[in-house]
């Protein structure tokens, strides 16, 4: 049986005790952002942009709690300042879920420059990514928050169209 | 009243009332550091905009604790969606103190949209917050200090005469962090 993508990033985040998530939504987050919000365990907190995220994952983490932003690529580039001079100035570890649009078979023009971009801007700032199947993605997810919370860093989860084709 | 006289009542307040203190970018936290100086208080050194954000973490995360974030007219400005998001979670231990001295202090005061008359008490009502105070008087300022939801206070443009910081990032949010994260101490009879 195939996994269901939505199902094994939460299932990720769970292992990985995570117990507050932002997010700004993607259609390919719309089940995942349903499970988030049904989750009497996580509080959920939906931001106007991704980089209000940033700030209210950095406040929850020093006030003990275990944060994730749910995004859409574009929304890393709104990020980046507060990724570099919040996250990577203090030493505060976050878990970015980052749906990865503009890539092979995209749809919509305008996701293509970020798409494009989304790989390069992570690695010139030195933020490990990772690009599982439906099939790793729990583990792939659980292990990314346990590297961001041991290296006090910024990770980052990519997850391309093929991941939410794979149903 | 001058900036620094208003960041000294809201440290007096979140000492009285065992609050983590939220401090602007810029000289805002400058001031802050030579005013009254507490492991509590975390200074922002980057990230223009999120003073207000990491207060209502900070808050969300941990009920029980009073959070006190002053902000600034030019960083509300850089993220007025910020008065959406916490009008929408209304957590009842934090005050967002927006110092509105109408310009960018620490950059050469330039002016901001405050000066041509944008009213951010009238931002935040219309966000949805429901206890938001115009304050311009040291008095009326303390006493707004005990309460939750949104303080605008009009200070004066100019900064103190004080040094940089004389902590590192990771000091400063080490030690925030240690007392963010106890519960809040029960007063003992």
């Amino acid at each position: 049986m195939q996994m269901n993508p939505s199902l094994a990033v939460y299932r990720g985040l769970k292992r990985a005790s995570i117990n507050l998530a932002t997010s700004v939504p993607c259609v390919n987050l719309q089940e995942l952002l349903a499970l988030v919000e049904n989750d009497e365990e996580i509080i959920h907190v939906p931001v106007t942009r991704e980089e209000e995220g940033v700030g209210i994952c950095a406040g929850a983490w020093m006030a003990g709690r275990r944060p994730a932003l749910l995004m859409q690529n574009s929304g890393l580039g709104n990020s980046i300042n507060a990724l570099a001079s919040l996250d990577m100035l203090y030493g505060i570890p976050l878990l970015m879920i980052i749906s990865h649009r503009g890539g092979k078979d995209e749809p919509i023009i305008g996701q293509v420059p970020m798409g494009q971009l989304t790989v390069p801007l992570l690695d010139a700032m030195k933020i490990r990514h990772y690009s599982p199947s439906p099939e790793t993605a729990e583990e792939t997810v659980a292990c990314a928050w346990e590297k961001a919370a041991e290296e006090k860093r910024p990770e980052a989860v990519l997850l391309d169209l093929d991941f939410w084709r794979a149903k | 009243m001058k900036r620094i006289e208003a960041i000294a009542l809201a440290a007096q307040a979140a000492a009285a009332q065992n609050a983590l203190l939220v401090g602007n970018i810029g000289y805002p936290s400058r001031e802050l550091f030579a005013v009254h100086d507490r492991p509590e208080n975390f200074y922002m050194l980057g990230s223009m905009g999120l003073a207000s954000s990491i207060g209502l973490g900070l808050a969300l995360a941990q009920p029980e604790k009073k959070v006190i974030v002053l902000d600034g007219d030019g960083s509300v400005l850089m993220n007025l969606g910020t008065l959406a998001t916490i009008a929408h979670h209304a957590p009842q231990n934090f005050l967002l103190v927006i110092q509105d001295n109408c310009c960018y202090g620490s950059t050469g005061s330039q002016p901001t949209c405050t000066h041509l008359g944008t009213d951010l008490a009238a931002l935040a009502k219309a966000a949805g917050i429901k206890n938001v105070r115009k304050v311009e008087r040291p008095g009326d300022l303390a006493e707004a200090l005990l309460g939750k939801g949104v303080i605008v206070v009009k200070v004066e443009a100019g900064n103190a005469t004080v040094p940089i910081i004389s902590l590192s990032p990771k000091e400063i949010m080490e030690r925030f962090s240690r007392c963010a994260r106890q519960a809040m101490q029960l007063e003992t009879r």
